[in-house]
């Protein structure tokens, strides 16, 4: 019997479904509670601090010897900024934390948070590209001229010689709006000093415990060891609970000073002002075309709104850079010019949120095909299927390789099942009614699963991307797998059991997945970048082959027979062919209490531990959605929603539908609902979910999914990564979908949200109304 | 507003003698001073959901109520659900068809759901599904969700 490939039921659930799983806010009762005062303007000194007699409190005058965030990427057009952990004298957006005040109480630190005075002078604030990037723009900070702390180019000749023989020129100009990823469970730490060792334990609702371990004893001075790092059960990350932040600092400078214990929660109006960002960019594209529709070049300009400081370890860079390296996306053309800048301006800070820059070059690259086509006559499937890249594996224009999917054949099962020319009858009869449908391909690939070989590129101080397992057998023949990568929700603990179950013969039941402890599991990097499956499986199906040996060993001793002839399989060690076997648990009884009789085995006991750092894998998808559009006020009604999609092997089908259909929500959320907005002065104006519309159920159709699975040897167990597929793709399909509906209406859609009071703006300016 | 009052807390069918300063809300007296996590907080302001307790028998969001207003209700939370080790239909149904990722909403699904089964049982799929627009998920996609309910309806009916 095999697990790989079947739905198994979550060995997670329990404690989730019966309010015993231990969240941040829980584990943070008892502990003094700590709030900050944060700063309410966007830029400006710090002139004056006034602490009441009474009031316990720390600024940063107090942290001598903290270093600020410094995070590096080792090339000449990388600007380093330094985030201070409290700052002493400038501020630089909305939300920044300026001075910590701790109490008994969450309730009388908040109250002590507003007896705290700071008077702030302000100064002009920057929060557009447009403005920052004016030669006479305030300086967010003062070492980066016009604000710009990227600017990477790639110009190969042939890109001019492409656009000057091309038969058409197409260019568009797309707007992606900024983001949170907003996960329920809002941000929060806690920091426990032990006397007896002197350690400092943080418990942090975290994506990535070794990691922030790192950056936050470097900051501290601390021996790495000195500091564990535990994450609780955590309530969603999708990218913000990545990169550790200011607040983390001040609890462990806390606890290590005050030799106690102090937590801090965030509240929803703190996470949505000054936890992470994301997605704040545009995108200037022109794309060279030939007659028939091939696409010969494109030549793109990539503006990335990263906020005011940079976040550890993967830089103000990833957006910008990873756009720029990845744009190409699923399509076959020879020249590509891009000139990718990070801009830095007075809001909250960038850092990755589910699909990174993907969903935003998804839609540059989506409506750029959809405006050609409409320009060549030709329908959206055709455009693509004449430009899809079709033999693999492929080198972009990028020089990234692709392993093989399943591009074309996604494209065309997903224009049969939602019956292109059948919708456009159906979509005219509408019209004649007066009312508008409109229908949005979107078809991309996206790397997956890479290790160090492709982050190394990217020259960080701190290059990402390995995983390790350590795999053990106990003596009564339960199995721990014990993973650097920490997940939040993706039901890691029940798939990496099914692989391992898979390699050792046992059920997958027998086998407890521990995480995130860095006392307990070795160093690794955690769950983001669609990577669980891919790395982490992959290195336990590497791990658990190596015990499986060892048993093996170890049964042929007891059997009497040679290695080679002993199967594991339904939690017994059998003699191929024979009837004589031994339960496994008997196994690792007699390998830890009669070592006696292994003596020419390497090493006592059972246990197995490997690296995986692949290259990458690419999965690929087309989204197809339908919308209604009620052009009185703007409001878009979605009516289907379809996915075919490649992610390889599916260990777990069910949980890779979760995967995907959650995505999708929030890619939906991305083109139609959610928007972070600052006023020209740097306020934000979205701090609550009043302001914030994150969609419901209602909202949201049912989703169709069709799965493809395309095995190549670029992911050891046929897995690719399927985490970030839903939130690239599905804005796209549904801006195409808005913009394909009102078309006939002389109305141009290129920029996400497009929120009803956007939309209507539009209609009425195109079709000249005045209501 | 440090002044304590005592107030008797009546949840899952036993008192908690407590005192709360009268600003208490209902969730930080259930989660603090009754020692009941498993009702969560994911915004404070009403509009989540992850927080709804049952309070004589309507779905309720506890960061909305004072723990005061409470005293001689009976409340129920998601500690209360299951009979022992036996899952509600409600919580299996979540299991079964997998409507949890983080976890982090689930108690204030299964509390708003259980309330709505409870008092109609037969309620029609338009219907629930707006009733189940009352809270936000951020990682199912609500799609299991809705199933789940469905199916746990069909067992309560
Ligand atoms: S915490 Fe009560 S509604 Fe969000
Ligand atoms: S399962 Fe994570 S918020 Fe619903």
């Amino acid at each position: 019997m095999t697990w790989v490939g079947r739905s198994l039921k979550r060995f997670e659930d329990a404690p989730l479904l019966t309010g015993r799983a231990r969240f941040m806010a829980d584990a943070a009762i008892g502990a003094r509670a700590v709030r900050f005062v944060r700063s309410p303007i966007a830029a400006g000194r710090i002139a004056r601090i006034d602490i009441p007699d009474g009031v316990s409190a720390v600024t940063g005058a107090d942290l001598i010897g903290v270093k600020p965030f410094r995070p590096r990427l080792n090339r000449s057009d990388f600007t380093p900024i330094e985030q201070p952990i409290l700052p002493t004298d400038r501020v630089r957006f909305v939300g920044e934390p300026v001075v910590a005040v701790i109490a008994e109480t969450p309730e009388a630190a908040e109250d002590a948070v507003d007896s705290v005075a700071v008077r702030f002078e302000p100064t002009p604030a920057v929060t557009d590209f447009v403005s920052a990037l004016k030669a006479d723009a305030p300086r967010v900070h003062d070492h980066a001229p016009a604000n710009t702390v990227v600017d990477a180019k790639i110009r190969p000749p042939a890109v001019e010689a492409a656009f000057a023989t091309a038969a058409h020129t197409v260019a568009i100009a797309i707007r992606s709006g900024r983001q949170s990823a907003f996960p329920l469970e809002t941000r929060g730490a806690r920091a426990d000093y032990d006397p007896a060792t002197g350690r400092t334990t943080l418990t942090v609702s975290t994506q990535m415990p070794h990691i922030v371990r790192t950056g936050l004893a470097d900051v501290l001075g601390m021996r790495e060891d000195d500091l564990r790092v535990v994450a609780p059960a955590v309530g969603g990350g999708f990218g913000q609970k990545m990169c550790p932040t200011p607040e983390y600092v001040v609890l462990i400078w806390l606890a290590r000073r005050l030799k106690g214990s102090f937590a801090w929660i965030e509240d929803r109006h703190e996470n949505l002002m000054a936890s992470f960002h994301s997605r704040d960019q545009a995108h200037t594209v022109k794309g060279a075309f030939a007659a028939d529709g091939k696409l010969l070049a494109i030549d793109v300009d990539l503006l990335c709104n990263i906020g005011a400081y940079s976040c550890f370890p993967v830089t103000h860079g990833v957006e910008p850079l990873m756009a720029m390296a990845e744009f190409p996306g699923p399509y076959d053309f020879p020249a590509y010019a891009a000139r990718a800048r990070a801009i830095t301006t007075n809001t909250c800070p960038m850092a990755p949120y589910r699909g990174v820059s993907r969903p935003a070059i998804t839609l540059a690259m989506e409506r750029l095909m959809d405006t050609a086509a409409a320009k060549l006559g030709l329908d959206p499937v055709a455009i693509r299927r004449r430009n899809l890249v079709a033999t693999f594996p492929y080198t972009s224009a990028t020089g990234i390789k692709y392993d093989a999917g399943a591009y074309r054949e996604a494209l065309e099962i997903a224009a049969e099942k939602v019956d292109l020319p059948g919708f456009r009858a159906r979509q005219m009869a509408a019209r004649a009614e007066g009312r508008y449908l409109g229908i949005g391909f979107a078809t991309f690939n996206e790397r997956t699963g890479y290790g160090t070989p492709a982050f190394a590129p990217r020259m960080m101080d701190v290059t990402l991307g390995y995983e390790t397992v350590e795999v053990a057998m106990d003596p009564s023949g339960f199995v721990e797998a014990r993973i650097g990568a920490s997940p939040h929700g993706q039901g890691l603990a029940t798939t990496l059991a099914q692989i391992i179950a898979d390699e050792l013969g046992v059920a997958p039941d027998t086998i407890r997945v521990i995480h995130g402890d860095t006392d307990r599991t070795p160093y690794g990097w955690g769950t983001f970048a669609s990577r669980g499956i891919v790395i982490v499986g992959g290195a336990c199906k590497i791990a658990a082959a190596k015990l499986a040996v060892r048993l093996r060993a170890v049964a042929a001793t007891l059997l009497q027979t040679e290695a080679g002839k002993v199967e594991l399989a339904d939690g017994r060690a059998a003699l191929a062919g024979g009837p004589a076997s031994i339960p496994i648990a008997e196994l690792a009884r007699a390998a830890y209490h009669q070592a006696h009789q292994f003596k020419d085995q390497p090493d006592i006991g059972l246990s197995a531990r490997a690296t995986y750092d692949p290259d990458g894998t690419y999965s690929n998808a087309c989204h197809v959605a339908i919308v209604e559009v009620d052009v009185e006020t703007g409001g878009v009604r979605l009516e289907r929603f379809l996915a075919v999609e490649d992610a390889g092997r599916l260990v777990n089908p069910t949980i890779v539908d979760g995967q995907v259909r959650g995505g999708i929500v929030q890619g939906i959320a991305n083109a139609l609902f959610e928007e972070i907005l600052y006023d020209q002065a740097g306020n934000i104006l979205t701090t609550s979910l009043m302001d914030y519309a994150v969609p419901t159920a209602a909202e949201i159709p049912p989703i169709e999914i069709h799965h493809l699975e395309t095995i190549t040897d670029a992911s050891i167990t046929g897995a690719k990564g399927v985490g970030e597929g839903g939130a690239i793709g599905a804005p796209a399909a549904v801006i195409n979908a808005v913009a394909d509906a009102v078309e006939s209406l002389g109305v141009a859609v290129y920029e996400m949200p497009i929120a009803p009071q956007r939309l209507r703006a539009l209609i009425r300016a195109a079709t000249g109304k005045k209501r | 507003m440090t002044d304590k009052i005592a107030v008797t807390l009546r949840v899952n069918a036993r008192d908690y003698r407590i005192e709360v300063e009268p600003r208490r809300t209902l969730a930080d007296a259930i989660r603090t001073d009754c020692g009941l996590t498993g009702t969560h907080l994911g915004c404070e302001h009403g509009v989540c959901g992850a927080c709804t307790v049952i309070v004589d028998g309507h779905a309720v969001r506890s960061c909305l109520m004072f723990a005061v207003q409470a005293e001689g209700s009976h409340i129920r939370t998601v500690e209360g659900l299951a009979d022992g080790e036996r899952l509600s239909p409600v919580q299996q149904a979540f299991h079964d068809h997998h409507a949890l990722q983080c976890g982090f909403c689930t108690p204030g699904f299964l509390m708003l759901a259980t309330a709505i089964l409870e008092d109609n049982p037969r309620i029609g799929a338009d219907d629930l599904r707006h009733a189940l627009a009352s809270n936000l998920c951020r990682c199912t996609g609500y799609h299991n969700i809705v199933i789940a309910v469905q199916a746990a309806a069909e067992k309560m009916r």
